[in-house]
C-alpha cells in the first residue's frame, strides 16, 4: 500500500502539489466552462482566510516552518463545497477549518478534518449556509475521478487507501440498496455523480493528518463512515450527510488508534515530527 | 369499462380561461415594456406542480394538461406517509394558472431615445394582456394490500393504501379497473419497500355534475415528512418520449435546487429582434429544447426565482394572501385578497415567501431517479427574461444621430447571432425576417 511504503517526499513529490492543481482546475473549470455554483470572491474570501489562520495560528504555536499547502487544499474544498449567504460566513469557514487543527490535537494529530468540521460547525449554526450538491455533469465527474484517482495511483497520496476502502463501501451499499428495492442499475449510478461525493473521497476523509494510522483501523473507519452516512440519507433524509457522518465518527479514531496501533502519519516524514502541520 | 391510469402527474386540468392582468410592476425600477410570455402550455405533456414547503411541512398540488374523458381519468401517487381527509384538498385550476403567468419567462421591450436629445426618462409601466367515504376501510388479504382510508374529495374518489408487496397492489389496481402500465411493478415494489403509501383517485362523476364543473381540479396533498421530492418514476413507465414537468416551489428562506440533478439557470437577458415578439412561444420552445440538449437532457432549469413579495417586471398581478394560502404557503399568516406583500424589508418579521420555477423534461433513461429537492437560503432573483430594442425612428440629424445609425447595423446582426445561438434557428431565415421588419443587417 502507498501509505505504508518507503517511498517517502524525497523520492515522490509531495501529493499535496498534485491536489490543489486538481481542485484549481475544477474551481478554474467552475468559472469559465460549467457552473457548479462556486463565485470568484467567496472562493477568494474562503482561500485567503484559510491561508491567513494557517499563518497566525503557526506564529501562535512557535512552529519552525510555515507550510501553506495543507490550508490551501482546505479553502479550496470550502470553495467547491461551500454555499453561503453571506461573505463573512466563508470567513468563517476558513477560519474555524484551519483553527481547529491546532485546537482540537491529540497524540500528535488532528481529531477532525478541517473542511469536514467547518462544514458541519456552519450547518448547524448558521441559518444562512447550505453544502453545494456537487452536481458537476457526467463529463466532469468522470474527468475529476480519473484525475484522482491517479493522483493516488502515482503513490504520492501516502495512507490513500482509505479513500478506496471508503468508496467501495458506498458503492456497495449503494448497490446493496438498489438491490434491495429492485431499482435498475441506473439509479446507484446516478446517485454515485456527485462531485460532494469525490471531493469528500479523495480530500476529506482520506486526510492522513486525520486517519486511522493502521490500515485494518481505516477500512474500519472508512465502512463506518460509509454505513452511518448511508443511514443518515435514507432512512433520516438528511442531505449532507457525508460530513456529519465523518465528523460524528471522527473522535473514533482516538480509540481504533489505540486498539491498531502503528506508525503515526506526517507530510515531512522522514523530517522530524511537528515540522508541519 | 377500465380507467386510464394517467400516471400520477396528469391531474386533469382543463384548458382555463386566461385572463387579462395588469402588470404593475414598479415604475421607477422597470422601464421596458412587458409583451409577451412563454408560459406552460406551450410544451406538450407538461404537467405542473406546486410544491409548499415548509420545515417538513410540504403540500403538493398537482395538475396536468389531461383533456381526455373524465371518467378514464384516474392518478396513483407515492406519498411519504398515511394521509388523513384533512390534508387533501382541491385547488382553483385558476391559482396554479396565475402562478404560471406570473413566473413565467417574458420578453420586455425597450425604445432608444432620440440620439440628439438624449434624455433620462422613465416610462410609465403598461397595462400588458396576458394571458365521504365510498368503500369501508377494509384490509384486502388476498392482495396483500390495505386500504387505510376512502374520501370524497370534491369531483374525486380518494383511497389511500398501502401494501406489502407490488404484485399484490398492480394485481389490486388491475382488478379495480386501473390501468397500470407494463413495467410499473418494479417501480411499485420500490416505493413500497421505501415505506411509501399510495395516494389513489379516480372521477366520481356523480358528484362532478353535482358540483356543475366541467373541468378537473387540481388535487392537493399535504403532510409532514423530511423527504422532499417529486415522484417521475411511475410517469417515465411507458411513456411515450420525453415529457415536460414545471415545478413551482413555494417556501421560506429561499431558492429551490435539485441535490441529485444538475440545476441550470436557462439563459437570460439577451437582446433578440423585433420579430421574435410575435413568435415569443415558438422562441423559448426552442431555445428550452437547445439549453435541454445542450445538458443532454440531464439538468433542472430555473426559469424564476424571486422574492414573492415583489417582481421587476411583473409578468402578472402579484398573487394574493389566499392564493398562496390556497396553493399550500400557509406560514405567510394572512389568508385575505390583498397581494401578498412581504415583512422582510420592513423588519416586522413574519411573512417570506419565495418562489422558484423549475422546468425538467424526462424521460426514464436521462432521469433514473426521482427528483430530490432542497431549500437553499440564496435569495438571489433569477428570470428568463429577453430584451427587444426598438431603435429610434424619429427624423433626427446631427452628428449623434449619425453616428448612432451607423451603429445599428452591427447592433443588427449581434441580435441575429444571439437568436442563431439561443433557438438554432436558420441565419438567413432570421436575417430575412429581420430586414422585413425593419433591422437590416447590410
Amino acid at each position: 500500500m502507498p501509505g505504508e511504503s518507503v517511498m517517502t517526499g524525497r523520492l515522490h513529490p509531495d501529493a499535496r502539489y498534485f491536489q490543489i492543481v486538481a481542485l484549481g482546475s475544477l474551481l478554474f473549470i467552475n468559472f469559465s466552462l460549467i457552473d457548479f455554483g462556486a463565485r470568484p470572491l467567496p472562493s477568494a474570501v474562503a482561500i485567503g482566510t484559510a491561508l491567513l489562520t494557517q499563518l497566525v495560528c503557526s506564529r501562535l504555536a512557535g512552529l519552525p516552518h510555515l507550510d501553506l499547502r495543507s490550508p490551501l487544499i482546505t479553502g479550496l474544498s470550502l470553495s467547491l463545497l461551500l454555499r453561503a449567504d453571506a461573505l463573512w460566513l466563508y470567513a468563517a469557514a476558513g477560519g474555524i477549518a484551519i483553527a481547529s487543527k491546532f485546537v482540537f490535537r491529540l497524540d500528535g494529530k488532528h481529531i477532525w478534518n478541517p473542511a469536514g468540521l467547518a462544514i458541519v460547525v456552519l450547518l448547524l449554526t448558521s441559518k444562512g449556509v447550505w453544502i453545494s450538491p456537487g452536481q458537476w455533469g457526467s463529463e466532469i465527474w468522470f474527468a475529476a475521478l480519473t484525475g484522482f484517482l491517479a493522483i493516488l495511483v502515482l503513490g504520492a497520496a501516502r495512507r490513500a487507501d482509505i479513500a478506496i476502502f471508503f468508496f467501495a463501501s458506498h458503492v456497495a451499499l449503494l448497490l446493496a440498496r438498489a438491490w434491495w428495492l429492485g431499482d435498475p442499475l441506473g439509479i446507484p449510478l446516478h446517485q454515485l455523480q456527485s462531485g460532494s461525493l469525490l471531493i469528500f473521497t479523495f480530500f476529506m476523509i482520506s486526510d492522513p493528518r486525520t486517519a486511522p494510522d493502521a490500515a485494518a483501523g481505516r477500512f474500519l473507519f472508512a465502512f463506518a463512515v460509509a454505513v452511518l452516512a448511508h443511514y443518515m440519507t435514507f432512512f433520516m433524509q438528511m442531505r449532507p450527510a457525508l460530513y456529519f457522518a465523518l465528523i460524528i465518527l471522527s473522535p473514533a479514531t482516538i480509540m481504533i488508534d489505540r486498539l491498531l496501533p502503528a506508525k503515526r502519519f506526517n507530510w515531512a516524514d522522514p523530517a522530524p515530527q511537528g515540522a508541519s502541520r | 369499462m377500465r380507467y386510464g391510469v394517467v400516471h400520477w402527474l396528469k391531474t386533469g386540468v382543463a384548458a382555463a380561461a386566461i385572463l387579462a392582468h395588469l402588470a404593475t410592476g414598479p415604475a421607477s425600477a422597470f422601464c421596458g415594456f412587458y409583451v409577451a410570455q412563454a408560459d406552460s402550455k406551450l410544451f406538450n405533456t407538461s404537467s405542473k406542480v406546486v410544491l409548499a414547503r415548509d420545515g417538513d411541512q410540504t403540500a403538493i398540488t398537482m395538475a396536468s394538461d389531461f383533456e381526455g374523458d373524465a371518467k378514464e381519468f384516474a392518478v396513483v401517487v407515492p406519498v411519504p406517509t398515511f394521509i388523513e381527509r384533512k390534508q387533501i384538498g382541491v385547488v382553483d385550476p385558476k391559482t396554479i394558472d396565475h402562478l404560471d403567468h406570473y413566473t413565467a419567462p417574458r420578453l420586455v421591450e425597450y425604445h432608444d431615445e432620440d440620439p440628439c436629445h438624449p434624455v433620462m426618462m422613465m416610462l410609465a409601466t403598461p397595462a400588458a394582456a396576458m394571458p365521504s367515504p365510498v368503500h369501508d376501510v377494509a384490509v384486502v388479504k388476498r392482495y396483500g394490500v390495505t386500504i387505510e382510508a376512502s374520501y370524497d374529495v370534491g369531483e374525486y374518489d380518494v383511497l389511500i393504501l398501502s401494501a406489502n408487496q407490488s404484485n399484490g397492489l398492480v394485481n389490486w389496481l388491475t382488478d379495480n379497473k386501473y390501468r397500470i402500465p407494463q413495467g410499473a411493478e418494479d417501480v411499485l415494489g420500490s416505493y413500497i419497500k421505501q415505506n411509501m403509501h399510495f395516494f389513489v383517485a379516480k372521477v366520481n362523476l356523480e358528484r362532478m355534475k353535482g358540483l356543475g364543473n366541467n373541468y378537473l381540479r387540481p388535487l392537493q396533498v399535504r403532510y409532514q415528512s423530511p423527504k422532499f421530492m417529486v415522484p417521475l418514476r411511475l410517469g417515465t413507465v411507458n411513456a411515450r418520449g420525453p415529457q415536460d414537468l414545471i415545478v413551482y416551489a413555494l417556501t421560506r428562506e429561499g431558492r429551490v435546487e435539485s441535490t441529485n440533478y444538475r440545476t441550470v439557470k436557462i439563459p437570460s437577458g439577451m437582446d433578440i429582434p423585433l420579430y421574435v415578439k410575435d413568435e415569443f412561444g415558438p422562441f423559448y420552445k426552442a431555445l428550452f429544447e437547445r439549453a435541454v440538449s445542450r445538458e443532454n437532457m440531464r439538468a433542472v432549469f430555473v426559469e424564476y426565482a424571486w422574492d414573492l413579495g415583489w417582481c421587476d417586471p411583473c409578468a402578472a398581478e402579484p398573487l394574493s394572501n389566499k392564493e398562496l394560502v390556497e396553493l399550500g404557503a400557509r406560514w405567510i399568516g394572512s389568508a385575505d385578497d390583498g397581494a401578498f406583500r412581504t415583512n422582510r424589508y420592513s423588519g416586522a418579521g413574519g411573512a417570506d415567501a419565495f418562489v422558484t420555477r423549475l422546468h425538467v423534461r424526462y424521460d426514464a433513461k436521462s432521469f433514473p431517479e426521482d427528483v430530490a429537492l432542497m431549500e437553499t437560503k440564496d435569495r438571489s432573483t433569477f428570470q428568463g427574461r429577453y430584451v427587444q430594442r426598438h431603435p429610434w425612428q424619429g427624423p433626427s440629424s446631427c452628428a449623434a444621430a449619425t453616428s448612432y445609425r451607423s451603429e445599428l447595423p452591427a447592433r443588427f446582426a449581434q441580435e441575429a447571432k444571439t437568436l442563431e445561438g439561443l433557438t438554432g434557428w436558420n441565419r438567413t431565415d432570421i436575417v430575412g425576417r429581420m430586414a422585413l421588419t425593419g433591422q437590416p443587417i447590410k
